[in-house]
This record gives structure tokens, C-alpha cells and sequence, in this order.
């Protein structure tokens, strides 16, 4: 019997609509985990670095996590692989929602598509039974109203579904795939489904997932029970209210947005608005929130409410969450939150992320202002009304265009990295807040961090708020607070980084740039990377675990918790060993594509006070500490250490390593 | 028949406060698991969250009697400005949903109040407080309580009729005797 996990996946083969149930080999478990570190694995064996995002032997494949359909609270994260049309790497978005513990149920750990359908289809997995069916009617519905009808269809209510709206149809970059109040945004999955003509994946499942030692999984959990309960109890003094609690930040509940509004940049990452969070806008803002959170939600077996059922003044009912709260309201530098309410809803059924599409969006509109772009761009056309005027209708048109890849919006579908390069004419400096050639959060702050320059150089996720977080974002003023951070601090991996928090100051010689000292910050920044990969492998929402301050989940119970479930027997570190492994394997992954020391590189602007010597001697410093060369593959020492002989030999192959280079 | 004090125990449900996690489903089917929590499977849970998202319905309801035959409820309730059908409501095991069934056989669930705990797990794993537990004394009619094996058995018996239950059963003892 396998436990946790199912040990099946199912195999589509979407050209001749050939469909497997194939077995999957024990050993992945014990050497990638699963989740990101076993997909990871496949796109490496079965992904050669010459297929293109939207060639047809581009895998896509939905995964659950180890953990996923277990009593874990909060294991309901689904990961999404592809290779992406935006930046041509390994993207990983992912959702939360209810979509993977129905696929353990239904009896499958990932679902791997291949090639392309030559007609629109959405995939029924009803337990054993699984069929392509015909989509054509489904063609141009959003991608919300979508997951209702096929549950109509089917006369399924409890199913699970996954949909594309028009945007991932047109194959649109930054086009997400929505399920439930979640969705997988980042980095164009819609597109790569949109291109394989998948308008939705259905699923249902009423079969046992096992666990090893079940009792003793549940005395674990009792642990993790209680700190829930003391966390949501208490939360962390002397931080910003939204990163005082777990979970994902709590924008549903908690109405104070001066911090995001005057800290982060308005329009295209320009702009930042000291002087917004006045009484009138407050008053505004809470009463637009308040009167539109019809109910807090949450996703599968998680007891935190990080979504909101909304309706805007009466409205159609969608789901929200996060920071899209106001991300379209910045975007288009407009002050009332209504705005935001009403696009967003367009913007859920287009299925667009609106991490991306916002910035995208203030992209067009600089250019306008500028005189790069013209009223010719903005023109109307038989089907279509020419631009409006006002900043609302302006965005409000410009989102029709690029979801739908009409006029200019063809060009700005492709992100604005893409978009940039293809308009010409100077818009390439107007794409200053990309890395990767992916948009990033609006943020143009003072001084060079020096633990974010690390996260926002060399991670894969290639967006920082997926990687951040055990850390404090800023030091602690006084050493009282600190005093008082540091005593109760059991996620530690080890003692010692007490120290490096009591020490940092907000100004002088502890202080950024320089301190955290590069050494240190190596190691802070690999310990939020270690535990974000173990998040991803067992489908554990980072919200409980690596993306907060003081998680329920971290390095000292997690091994005990998957050993319980896989009956495996992990300890810390032959279970950090595992995640390292496929840590190592997605970068060889993206360096066997090109990626290279060049590319990791924040944006120009992405902090006023800059250090280039400071920032080399920090990306030397990590490289080496991560095992890599200096240009960032890693050695093939390292890979040896991994048990990835083959992954070197691989890379020799193709001159990525080089004999003798360290 | 003599009236007798009862203990009653019941969930108390503040569907208001329900953020749809399904919590309750996956320690329900855990703790029924044999042997106990070796596994998780919501569609085995004698307690389920009835939802539609996008109506603002999230609707725990805890497994009672099994009944063998449908009944003409078919009325809709406006609630809130919210629609819900009476079957909505309901904690039979019926022939008209799937609901409360055993998945592979097919057989009735019921809520045992978790059995040996002190409360049922799910008012234990529901951190948003939608469940609470209560119990009463009553006075009620002294009854027999039927095994549940008899309460499985009469749902077979129901659905597919004595005789055929009986034959079945008969063939399989002669069966495993040879």
C-alpha cells in the first residue's frame, strides 16, 4: 500500500486523447518528496530544453502534494508546471482551493498533459472513471461561471473545478488558471492550457487516502492544533498589522491600507503616495470593504479565512483574496476601492492574474502619456468602442484588449517585458520593473536589502512574496523588541540566528546594506527557501508555514509529521536533503534553458540606494554557499552530493558546466 | 412503555460562521477509519458542508437516521435573501441523494457523537467555532435500539428485498463453508 501519496498518475495524452493510469515508481517519493520536487523531476526527464512554452511537448502538469488530503490543516496547495511564455523557465504558480485533496480522493497524485487537443475540451476525472469531454460550448464563458457549469453538466455539485476564462483561451501570459476562491496566476499556466484547448479540468473523488502511522500523525497534529490557536491568540507585536497574524495576509478582514497604499507604487511601479491614506480615503476604502465581504472563507481543511465571498453594491458574487484587493485601484491610480471591486470581478472571470495584469495595464498607459503608444492604439473598431478618457474606463477597455487580444492588446497580452521589445520606440525603458521578464510587486523603496536582493535574484518562483518570510521585513527598533522577538522563537533552525536579530539595526554599522553580513544572509535566505520548497512538495499553504512570521509548520516538525503520514523516517536533515535536491534540479532545469548569472537581477529601480560591488560580492557569496558555480549552475560536487550524477553529466554535455570550474 | 431519562447530545450548527474548510469531514472520516485514522475520505464523513459558493450557502449537516424511503419534501426556503431546498437541511440517509452512504457499499451513515471522545472530533477540529456541542436530558419513551448491523442489513433488505438478501447471505455461508 502507498501512503500519503496514491501512487498513480494520470497520463493525457491530448492529441489522440489517450488516456493512462500509470503507476508511479516508490523511489520518487523518497528522493523528491512530491508535490513541486516530483514534477520537477518529470519536466527534467521528459522536457528537453529546446520545447518551447507552447510547442506541443510542453508539459503541463496539475499536482497535489504529499500532504494534500491528509488532516495536515492547511495541505490544499495544487502546483501547476509548465514551461512559461513569458520568461521560458519552469513556473510553478499554485492554488489553494479544494482542487487537490479532490485528486487524492479521486486516486491520483498529478495529472500530466501532453501535446495538444485538436478541439476545445475540459477533462472529467470521476475516480477510476476519466474522460475528455467536448468544451465548444464552454468557449468564450468566464472562467468562474465556467467551474458552475460544468458541475451543472455533470450533475456534480461536489466536484472540484479548474477553468480557463477568455484570457488563458487566447492564450494571454499572464492568464491564470481559477478554481474555487484560488487560482494559479503567475507566469501564463492559462495561456499553456489555453493552448493545449483545455477549458477545464473536473474532478471528483470519494476514495481513501492512507496514512503510515495514523494515530501518531494526529498526536503531531495536536501540536499544531494548539499553535494555531496561540498564534491566532496572540499575534506579533511591533509589526505591521498584516503581517502580525498566519495565514495569507489577511486582506479580507483587516481594512487599514495605509501601509500598502503609501508604501507600495501606484500606476507602472512608479509612484508612491505618502499623503493617501487621509480620513476620506479610510472611509471609503472600510466602508467599499465592509459592504462587499459577504463572508470570510477559507480553502480545504484550514481553519483561517484568507478569502472573501464579495458582490459589489449587489453585484454578481465572486471570490477575492490577497493583495487584489487593490491591485487594479494602483495600477490605474484611482482612490476609490469600488473600482477595484468591479474590475476585479471582470478580471476573475477573464482569468488573469492580478499580480501582472494591473502593471501591465499602467504599462499602456505611460506609453500613451509619453506619446510612445498613440490615439491610434487606443481606436476603436467595429466590434469596439475607442479608449474612454477617465482612468476607470481606460482600464476597464484596456483589460477587454489584452483578454482578448484585440488592437494593442494582442502586444500587451505578452507581458511587459515581451510588449516593450515588441512596441520598440523607447517603451523598453518603461519596463523597469521586471525580473526574469516577469512583472514584480510594485515596491521602489530607499535602501539595498540585502536579504531581498538574494530572494529577488535566484529564486525560481520568480515572485518574492512565494519566497519570503520567516525573517522580519525590517529590524526591530529598540533591543527590547527584539529581546522580546527572539524568546519565544521555536521555528528557528537553529539558535544561533537569534543573535543576527538581536544585532540588526535600523540604522548605523548593523544595519542595511551591510548587515546582515553576506554570510548571514546566505543562510537566512536559504533557510526561507529550504522551508517554501517543503511547503511546495507537501502542499502545505505557505501561509501556515513558510510565507509568515512564526508559522505552525517549520524544520522541527515537518519531518515528523511526513514520516508519520509516508512511513518514511525522516529527520531534519535527510528531509532537507530532499528538498535541496529538487531546489538544485529546477535550477538546472532553467540553467539547461539559459538562464545564467545575468539574469538574476532585481530591477534597476527596485531600491534609490544601490551597491554594486556589495550586490556581486552577495550573489558570490550565496552561489557558493548554495554549491553553485559563478554563474550560478550548480557544481558538479554539489550535484554529486544530491545524487544528481546524471544531472551533471547532463549539463557537461551541454557545456553548461565546464570541467574543472567551480 | 416506561418513559426513561435520555442523555441527548447534539451539534449545535452557527452556519453563519462556517468558512466552507471541510475540517469536520476529513476528522470524521479519520476517526471512523479502521483502524482509527489510518484514513482520510470526506465522502465516508457522517458530517458534511452542503455548499454553493457562489450563493453564499455553506451548510454543515451531521448524519441522523437512515430512512428507506424518499419523502415529499421538496420545498425551498428563502433564508436571508438565500435559497436553500429542504433536502438542504436534512440529516436522513435517503434513497433520493448520495448522501451519507457509504461509498463502496452503498450503506448508511449516522453521526455516533464520536463515541469514546469526549466530544465529537469535528466540534474539537472546527477552529471557527461553527460547532458546538450540547447535551440535554429528556425524557423519552423507552425503545430498543437496533444494532448496526440490523440498521445496515434493513437498508439492503429495503433496497434490494428480503428474499434477495436472504439467498444472497445464504449462498455466501454455504460458499465459505465449502
Amino acid at each position: 500500500m502507498r501512503y500519503a501519496e496514491t501512487g498513480y498518475n494520470l497520463e493525457i495524452d491530448l492529441a489522440t486523447g489517450n488516456i493512462e493510469r500509470v503507476e508511479t515508481d516508490p523511489k520518487m517519493m523518497e528522493t523528491h518528496l512530491g508535490g513541486l520536487g516530483t514534477s520537477v523531476k518529470i519536466h527534467w526527464d521528459r522536457v528537453p530544453p529546446e520545447v518551447k512554452p507552447f510547442d506541443p511537448e510542453n508539459l503541463l502538469i496539475v499536482s497535489t502534494g504529499l500532504l494534500n488530503g491528509t488532516p495536515a490543516f492547511s495541505a490544499n496547495r495544487t502546483v501547476v508546471t509548465f514551461m512559461s511564455p513569458e520568461s521560458n523557465l519552469l513556473a510553478y504558480p499554485m492554488m489553494g482551493g479544494f482542487f487537490s485533496a479532490e485528486m487524492k480522493y479521486a486516486g491520483y497524485d498529478k495529472i500530466i498533459f501532453r501535446n495538444k487537443s485538436p478541439k476545445w475540451v475540459y477533462l472529467w476525472v470521476n475516480n477510476d472513471k476519466v474522460e475528455l469531454r467536448d468544451a465548444s460550448h464552454l468557449v468564450g464563458r468566464g472562467a468562474l461561471e465556467t467551474q458552475d457549469l460544468v458541475r451543472q453538466e455533470l450533475n456534480q455539485p461536489n466536484a472540484q473545478v479548474a477553468a480557463i476564462g477568455p484570457a488563458g483561451e487566447n492564450k494571454v501570459f499572464t492568464a491564470s488558471i481559477e478554481q474555487s476562491r484560488s487560482s494559479a496566476s503567475r507566469l501564463g499556466g492559462g495561456a499553456v492550457m489555453g493552448d493545449k484547448k483545455i477549458k477545464a479540468i473536473a474532478v471528483r473523488g470519494t476514495k481513501d487516502v492512507n496514512l503510515a502511522r495514523g494515530a501518531e500523525f494526529m498526536e503531531h497534529m495536536k501540536g499544531v492544533t494548539e499553535y494555531i490557536k496561540f498564534r491566532n491568540a496572540n499575534p506579533i507585536q511591533d509589526v505591521m498589522t498584516i503581517l502580525s497574524g498566519i495565514g495569507s495576509p489577511q486582506e479580507m478582514v483587516h481594512t487599514d491600507e495605509k501601509w500598502h497604499t503609501e508604501n507600495f507604487a501606484w500606476g507602472n511601479a512608479r509612484t508612491r503616495r505618502r499623503d493617501f491614506w487621509t480620513k476620506e480615503n479610510e472611509e471609503n476604502w472600510t466602508k467599499a470593504q465592509l459592504g462587499s465581504v459577504k463572508r470570510l472563507i477559507s480553502c480545504f481543511n484550514c481553519p483561517q479565512h484568507c478569502g472573501g465571498l464579495v458582490s459589489y453594491q449587489g453585484g454578481p458574487y465572486y471570490m477575492m483574496k490577497c493583495f487584489g484587493k487593490l491591485t487594479y485601484c494602483m495600477g490605474a491610480m484611482v482612490d476609490d476601492l469600488g473600482f477595484n471591486f468591479r474590475i476585479l470581478n471582470r478580471a476573475t472571470e477573464y482569468g488573469v492574474d492580478s499580480f501582472s495584469t494591473p502593471q501591465i495595464l499602467a504599462f499602456a498607459v505611460e506609453l500613451k502619456e509619453a506619446g510612445i503608444l498613440t490615439d491610434k492604439d487606443f481606436a476603436g473598431t467595429s466590434t469596439y468602442e475607442a479608449c474612454p478618457e477617465d482612468k476607470e474606463g481606460r482600464f476597464f477597455w484596456l483589460l477587454d484588449r489584452v483578454a482578448h487580444r484585440e488592437g494593442i492588446g494582442d502586444i500587451l497580452a505578452d507581458g511587459v517585458y515581451h510588449a516593450a521589445r515588441a512596441i520598440g520606440n523607447g517603451a523598453e525603458a518603461f519596463d523597469h520593473n521586471t525580473i526574469k521578464k516577469h512583472e514584480q510587486l510594485p515596491l521602489k523603496l530607499g535602501m539595498l536589502d540585502p536579504l531581498y536582493y538574494l530572494m529577488y535574484s535566484t529564486n525560481e518562483k520568480i515572485s518574492i512574496t512565494q519566497i519570503e518570510g520567516q525573517w522580519p521585513q525590517t529590524p526591530f527598533p529598540t533591543r527590547e523588541q527584539r529581546e522580546e522577538f527572539v524568546k519565544d522563537w521555536p521555528q528557528l533552525p537553529d539558535e544561533h540566528f537569534k543573535q543576527y536579530l538581536l544585532d540588526w539595526e535600523l540604522r548605523g554599522e548593523n544595519s542595511n546594506p551591510y548587515y546582515p553580513t553576506p554570510e548571514m544572509c546566505c543562510e537566512i535566505v536559504d533557510w526561507m527557501e529550504m522551508l517554501h520548497n517543503i511547503d511546495d512538495a507537501v502542499g502545505i499553504c505557505c501561509g501556515m508555514s513558510g510565507f509568515c512570521l512564526k508559522p505552525p509548520y517549520h524544520i522541527h516538525n515537518y519531518p515528523k509529521l511526513i514520516s508519520a503520514a509516508n512511513g518514511m523516517d525522516l529527520d531534519e536533515t535527510s528531509l532537507k536533503k530532499i528538498v535541496n535536491r529538487s531546489r538544485n534540479l529546477h535550477r538546472a532545469v532553467n540553467n539547461r534553458r539559459g538562464m545564467t548569472r545575468a539574469d538574476e537581477k532585481p530591477p534597476t529601480d527596485h531600491w534609490k540606494k544601490r551597491f554594486p560591488e556589495h550586490e556581486e560580492l552577495l550573489l558570490s557569496t550565496y552561489y557558493k554557499y548554495k554549491g553553485w558555480n559563478m554563474n550560478g549552475v550548480p557544481t558538479k560536487e554539489k550535484l554529486h552530493e544530491l545524487d544528481l550524477g546524471y544531472v551533471a553529466e547532463d549539463l557537461e554535455k551541454r557545456g553548461i558546466l565546464k570541467d574543472g570550474e567551480d | 412503555m416506561a418513559k426513561i431519562k435520555k442523555k441527548i447530545k447534539t451539534i449545535k450548527i452557527d452556519a453563519d460562521k462556517c468558512n466552507g474548510c471541510r475540517s469536520c469531514e476529513i476528522i470524521c472520516s479519520a476517526f471512523h477509519a479502521t483502524p482509527k485514522y489510518s484514513a482520510i475520505n470526506p465522502a465516508r464523513s457522517r458530517i458534511q458542508v452542503i455548499s454553493h459558493r457562489l450563493k453564499n450557502i455553506w451548510l454543515p449537516v451531521f448524519a441522523g437516521e437512515y430512512t428507506p424511503s424518499e419523502c415529499m419534501g421538496r420545498d425551498i426556503y428563502v433564508i436571508d435573501g438565500k435559497e436553500y431546498d429542504q433536502c438542504g437541511f436534512c440529516r436522513s440517509a435517503c434513497p433520493s441523494r448520495d448522501l451519507f452512504k457509504e461509498p463502496d457499499s452503498g450503506l448508511p451513515l449516522k453521526c455516533d457523537m464520536c463515541e469514546g471522545e469526549e466530544k465529537p472530533l469535528c466540534v474539537t477540529w472546527c477552529l471557527a467555532d461553527v460547532l458546538v456541542y450540547e447535551e440535554r436530558e429528556e425524557e423519552v419513551e423507552e425503545e430498543v435500539k437496533p444494532e448496526d448491523v440490523e440498521i445496515g442489513l434493513g437498508s439492503l433488505i429495503d433496497k434490494y428485498g428480503l428474499e434477495k438478501i436472504a439467498d444472497t447471505v445464504a449462498r455466501m455461508s454455504m460458499a465459505k463453508k465449502a
